[in-house]
């Protein structure tokens, strides 16, 4: 297959992100002899398709332009058809993010073929791409294929490596200017309400302590803090206290909301459901503290402790300090 | 637009997300996750909230007419009849046999083709993904084949005139955006939980219509699975070969030991 593998890139202060390196890896295994074209939007470019070379892009298709600023789904989803259309790729990925979950499927109904959403992989089977997904609140697999073509997908964070950077990388930039004066005007941002904490001292953290809804309120919440402070990690939460207001959104670890990859995830009054598990289950080491010793989150977790959170973490937080006294 | 608002709401039938999924199993020659005989069949939660969406709209005061749409079999009633109790006005169920194992796709331009039939739609609604295949396709799709403007991830929708104005989830907070109907909104789990049925709103429900269309009712060329672009090749459950050591002893002697491995492993 000689058809281009294309990867829709993703900036956050004007780099790529680490999921879009890891997308980026993966084109490039899958081009084959083929080339890993990156798609670029934005309004300004910057460093960026540098970068992308580096990572493993053969070309990037830039498409700047000042509707382009931000992810803006009507400019996105034209942009996107437009450069399918010139550079007719074979298989089109972007990032399982807000993004990308939403650009995905409104692009695959654009140009009339399917999309296969949170994969885990893909494989090449000769002509033939296969999608591993999860399903069923992250608890199940399905390998799919599709007839129609170019497939889109959406890839998971944390399942594939990036390449390491490169800097002697050649690579080609194609300029494309499709006609998004229409798409921009028809969805406005009237305001933008960013989060008050940086989204990566989530995603990029080593320790995440997380709570659930064994916490019982939103003071647990404290106490997880003064853990991961001391810890040098951060705080993040199953679906639950988020719904019930007992910590802010933003903390929501899961199938929807934030994927983390810490190298310990140290659950709290969690259960361990399958959709919590998908935000979590790339952690390198899990432990677990719970009330329940038949919760799901012990299949999980490498070491457990079956007790009151009011009285492990507290005597968690005296172990930490007590070794850091005497180091 | 002047007076009453036409909203619709796809909602999907589902086994029970929150049933353990022990309760499921694979059948590996059908390449389908089966629920267990009895599993209770729900309304899948996000589309619960797509219909919740909905009333919050009439509840502001605007005149809206509610009509819940699902694509299903026979039992997929029974998420209609749960709409109308929250306070949808009527329902319209799609069954036809040739759309058993109909892939995200068809689904789309089967719901498309009965929204274009029931005519008058200002407003779609449906949850962000369905909680068994966790997709979030075919709401996108069902927008993008009615050539509305798409709006994905809502955790507040507000109707002002012409206007649909709402609030969506990105990756890092949210944000607000405005655009004309007709619109499509996807909802997320962020707008709140979806009222229960009060009785003498279930009461008054027995009295809604509930229409029942076939394939053919809908006049798409895309009318069965025969057209799906997916093939299932394999569905498999991940094993967990997971052994978790327990920490033993008072609270104190449990943490201690923790400490101590996650001090040896130098991941703290």
């Amino acid at each position: 297959m000689n058809a281009p593998v294309m990867a829709i890139a993703e900036l956050a202060d004007r780099n790529p992100t680490r999921s879009t390196l890891e997308l980026l890896g993966l084109a490039r295994r899958l081009a084959g002899r083929a080339h890993a074209i990156a798609a670029l939007f934005t309004d300004e470019a910057d460093k960026a398709p540098q970068e992308l070379i580096a990572h493993g892009a053969d070309q990037v298709g830039v498409v700047q332009h000042e509707a382009l600023g931000a992810y803006h789904s009507e400019a996105w989803v034209t942009a996107a058809a437009e450069v399918c259309r010139e550079v007719r790729p074979s298989l089109v990925i972007a990032c399982h993010s807000a993004i990308g979950a939403d650009l995905a499927p409104r692009l695959a109904f654009r140009l009339d073929t399917a999309v296969a959403t949170g994969c885990v992989d893909i494989t090449r089977e000769q002509e033939k791409f296969l999608f591993t997904r999860s399903c069923h609140g992250g608890n199940a697999r399905e390998v799919i294929s599709f007839r129609s073509a170019p497939v889109i997908a959406t890839v998971r964070p944390g399942y594939h490596e990036a390449l390491p950077r490169n800097g002697d990388r050649g690579g080609e930039l194609i300029s494309m200017a499709p006609d998004l004066s229409g798409a921009a005007k028809r969805v406005r941002i009237i305001e933008r309400r960013p989060d008050a904490e940086d989204r990566a001292r989530l995603e990029n953290a080593r320790v995440v302590v997380a709570g659930g809804r064994g916490l019982g309120g939103p003071d647990g919440f404290r106490t997880l803090e003064q853990l991961a402070q001391v810890l040098g990690g951060a705080v993040g939460a199953s679906r639950v206290p988020c719904d019930l207001g007992w910590c802010p959104r933003s903390w929501q670890i899961g199938l929807t909301g934030r994927t983390v990859q810490p190298d310990l995830y140290i659950a709290v009054g969690i259960s361990g459901a399958g959709h919590h598990m998908a935000g979590c289950g790339r952690a390198k080491t899990i432990v677990a503290v719970n009330t329940d010793p038949d919760a799901a989150i012990f299949k999980e977790a490498r070491w457990g402790i079956v007790g009151d959170y009011h009285q492990i973490v507290p005597a968690l937080l005296d172990e930490v300090r007590k070794r850091r006294r005497a180091a | 637009m002047p007076g009453e608002m036409h909203i619709v709401v796809c909602a999907k039938q589902v086994p029970n997300p929150d049933a353990a999924f022990s309760m499921f199993r694979v059948d590996e020659a059908a390449r389908r996750i089966v629920a267990a005989p009895g599993l209770q069949l729900v309304m899948s939660p996000f589309d619960e909230q797509a219909v919740e969406a909905a009333l919050r709209i009439r509840d502001r005061g605007r005149e809206v007419k509610i009509t819940v749409l699902t694509l299903g079999p026979e039992s997929a009633r029974g998420v209609i009849k749960h709409a109308l109790a929250m306070g949808a006005d009527e329902g319209v169920l799609v069954d036809d046999s040739v759309f058993e194992s109909a892939d995200s796709y068809v689904t789309a331009h089967a719901l498309a083709a009965a929204i274009r039939k029931l005519g008058g739609c200002d407003l779609v609604l449906a949850g962000r993904q369905a909680a068994d295949d966790d997709a979030g396709v075919v709401g996108a799709g069902v927008g993008e084949l009615l050539g509305f403007a798409v709006i994905g991830f809502a955790s507040n929708i507000e109707v002002d005139g012409a206007i649909v104005r709402v609030e969506r989830v990105v990756d890092d907070g949210s944000e607000i955006v405005e655009a004309e109907m007709p619109a499509l909104v996807t909802v997320s789990n962020e707008l709140g939980a979806a009222r229960t049925p009060s009785l003498r709103e279930t009461m008054r429900a027995a009295r809604k219509p509930i229409a029942l269309w076939q394939a053919a009712a809908l006049g798409t060329s895309v009318n069965g699975a025969a057209q799906a672009q997916r093939a299932v090749e394999r569905v498999f459950v991940p094993l967990k070969e997971n052994r978790c050591e327990f920490m033993a002893g008072s609270a104190a002697e449990q943490a201690a030991g923790l400490a101590e491995r996650l001090y040896a492993a130098k991941l703290i």
